[in-house]
């Protein structure tokens, strides 16, 4: 099958359909590696996860062994972590604090510019040997925005900030919530999906699934009392899906129960409810109370294209996924929390964290065996075509799945060599500005 | 012809863990419940940060007995999908140390392999757990659980989807 063919996408119609063979093809998957991830700008990490000088983090990202570091000028850089000399990993601890890496195949020392600082015997070695031309190499490309770290492989790519095309209001959407700016708490979700990763993009804005997948999530909080919504499957608030432009996409949906940032629900307790109203008044005086509603009493499932989801929910989530092979990928998912946020409702975000996502909560297991069993599935090959169609009609609700048409048209795009598409559906009748309630079918 | 001595207090504590590891294997989860005072927790951190605090750092299970109870209803439920149907268990509990640490509470700790087989997959969750164990009228109680994950990421089973 040509790859042109690979999707159906009829607008008219309303037809979306993805042919399996790309979640299970070895040769897509090398061209996935080609095609998306050498060039597209991909995660690396937050700049909280290197607070001091000195500070190193060791990274997988886009199959290549890398690690960044802050210098002692204070400026993160980011290194491709293989030994000049001869290849050996210079960086063999996942974090830690150094002013000196030494590479333990032949002791080749380097600083945390990457300076190659230390040869031993270097007189062994002739007039035209410089130092200078075996620093450590870095990622032709390396950006942050706001924080978020990314790295990109392809020299002549466009900046970052152009790159996250509307991507870019959501994650101010996020960071913004701070006073202080936000940091990634200690501890990370690790984990494996014997899956292709596009499932989890899909999965993980996938508004569809919320009810029938994790009935128990949404049992037990309903036990509790914080899903006081009344809703059931007939009737239920959703949101909005947005395509963003070079495949970001976010859904949008008001608060189901109570949000850590500003969004008081009885859960949190009677003295919580204070301080929230203090942290709502000032994102309203600060933002305005558009803007100061979007980022308390919305919810958002944002994906940046190709593997980094943001998930601003009950709590944050940054999950960033390695593919490994057509069915396997690496998971990592990280909690990020405002850095003014006193101890009491750091221990409550830690707590909605807990409850639903991460693999011992109670909903991302379901998510591991809902994706291993649409892979197991994908065996079946005379069942060609996963169908991405709903919502495709009307303006996509948050239970739609424009958001994963919107991915999978610019993985298309791309696969083809493209750089640009056009991400979004055919125009239909605007939806009301504000996020409409609206009884789901 | 032996006589039957007093079982020392390790040999006390070895079944009190024996028991509650056949209760686990047997997914008698509500009986497994019951095993923990009502102040009890079951705390699971993260493969990277094994000293994790879950009042400041992620974890990835922190049960006080409300989560642990509703744990054990979703694990009973047709509807916890990564254990329905039932995964195959088996617990080998060795290594066990018990400190006596003063108004009737045992500090435990133990070496814990649980092999997992599931559609097709095997693979083992290894590590050690921690008891905080309060002595009643019948035996133990467990005031704290702190099972700790050896593995380096949930890279065999995607999830801690059982109880480890």
């Amino acid at each position: 099958m040509e790859i042109k063919d690979l999707i159906i996408d009829d607008r008219q119609k309303g037809i979306f359909r993805v042919h399996r063979s790309s979640m299970t093809s070895t040769d897509l998957f090398q061209r996935e590696q080609e095609q998306i991830f050498s060039r597209c700008w991909i995660y690396l990490g937050h700049e909280s996860e290197v607070e001091n000088p000195g500070d190193y983090r060791r990274r997988t990202v886009a199959g290549r062994p890398l690690f960044f570091a802050r210098g002692r000028d204070g400026q993160v850089r980011v290194f491709l972590n293989s030994c000049p000399h001869r290849g050996a990993l210079i960086c063999r601890r996942d974090e830690g604090n150094a002013d000196v890496l030494q590479c333990f195949y032949h002791a080749w020392s380097f600083n945390t510019n990457g300076e190659l600082i230390g040869v031993p015997d270097e007189e062994a070695y002739g007039p035209n040997f410089d130092r200078s031309e075996l620093g450590l190499k870095e990622p032709p490309r390396v950006e942050s925005y706001r924080g978020f770290h990314f790295v990109c492989f392809s020299p002549a790519a466009e900046d970052l900030v152009t790159y996250l095309a509307g991507a870019r209001e959501y994650l101010d959407l996020i960071v913004d919530q701070s006073e202080a700016g936000m940091r990634v708490v200690r501890g990370s979700n690790k984990y494996t999906m014997k899956a292709n990763w596009k499932l989890l993009v899909e999965n993980s804005l996938d508004g569809y699934h919320l009810v029938p997948t994790h009935q128990t999530y949404l049992d037990y909080i309903t036990s509790l009392g914080a899903d006081d919504s009344g809703q059931t499957v007939a009737n239920r608030i959703v949101g909005k899906a947005k395509a963003l432009g070079n495949g970001h996409c976010v859904i949008e949906s008001p608060v189901r129960s109570g949000r850590p940032i500003a969004h008081w629900h009885p859960l949190f307790g009677e003295e919580a409810k204070e301080p929230i109203a203090e942290v709502r008044q000032r994102l309203v005086d600060k933002f305005g109370e558009e803007r100061a509603f979007r980022m308390a009493d919305t919810s958002r499932n944002l994906i940046i294209y190709p593997n980094l989801v943001i998930n601003d929910i009950m709590a944050i989530t940054v999950r960033h996924f390695e593919p490994i092979a057509p069915d396997d990928m690496e998971v990592t998912a990280w909690h990020l929390v405002p850095r003014e946020e006193p101890a009491a409702m750091l221990e409550t975000r830690l707590d909605s964290f807990l409850t639903f996502l991460g693999p011992g909560g109670f909903a991302t297991p379901d998510d591991v065996e809902a994706l291993e069993s649409c892979q197991i599935g994908f065996r079946a090959t005379e069942t060609e075509w996963s169908d991405i169609s709903r919502g495709m009609l009307r303006p996509a609700r948050s239970t739609d799945e424009l958001q994963m048409r919107g991915f999978w048209r610019q993985w298309h795009a791309n696969m083809q060599g493209l750089s640009k598409t056009n991400v979004q559906d055919a125009p239909v009748e605007e939806m009301e500005p504000e996020l409409a309630l609206a009884t789901d079918d | 012809m032996t006589t039957a001595s007093k079982p020392t207090l390790r040999e006390q504590v070895e079944d009190f863990l024996f028991r509650e590891a056949a209760l686990l294997d047997d997914w008698r989860l509500d009986e497994w419940v019951d095993l923990f005072t009502e102040d009890g927790r079951y705390v699971v951190p993260t493969t990277d940060l094994p000293d994790g605090d879950p009042k400041r750092d992620l974890v990835f299970i922190d049960d006080d007995i409300t989560r642990l109870r509703a744990r054990a209803v979703r694990l009973n439920s047709r509807h916890a999908h990564r254990e329905y149907p039932w995964s195959r268990t088996r617990r080998f509990v060795s290594n066990v140390r018990v400190q006596e640490s003063g108004n009737g509470e045992l500090a435990v700790s133990s070496n814990v392999l649980v092999y997992r087989f599931r559609a097709g997959e095997g693979a083992p969750y290894v590590g050690s757990i921690d008891y905080i164990l309060r002595r009643n009228d019948t035996g133990f109680q467990i005031k704290y659980r702190r099972a700790v994950l050896d593995l380096e990421s949930l890279s065999w089973h995607g999830a801690v989807s059982i109880i480890f």
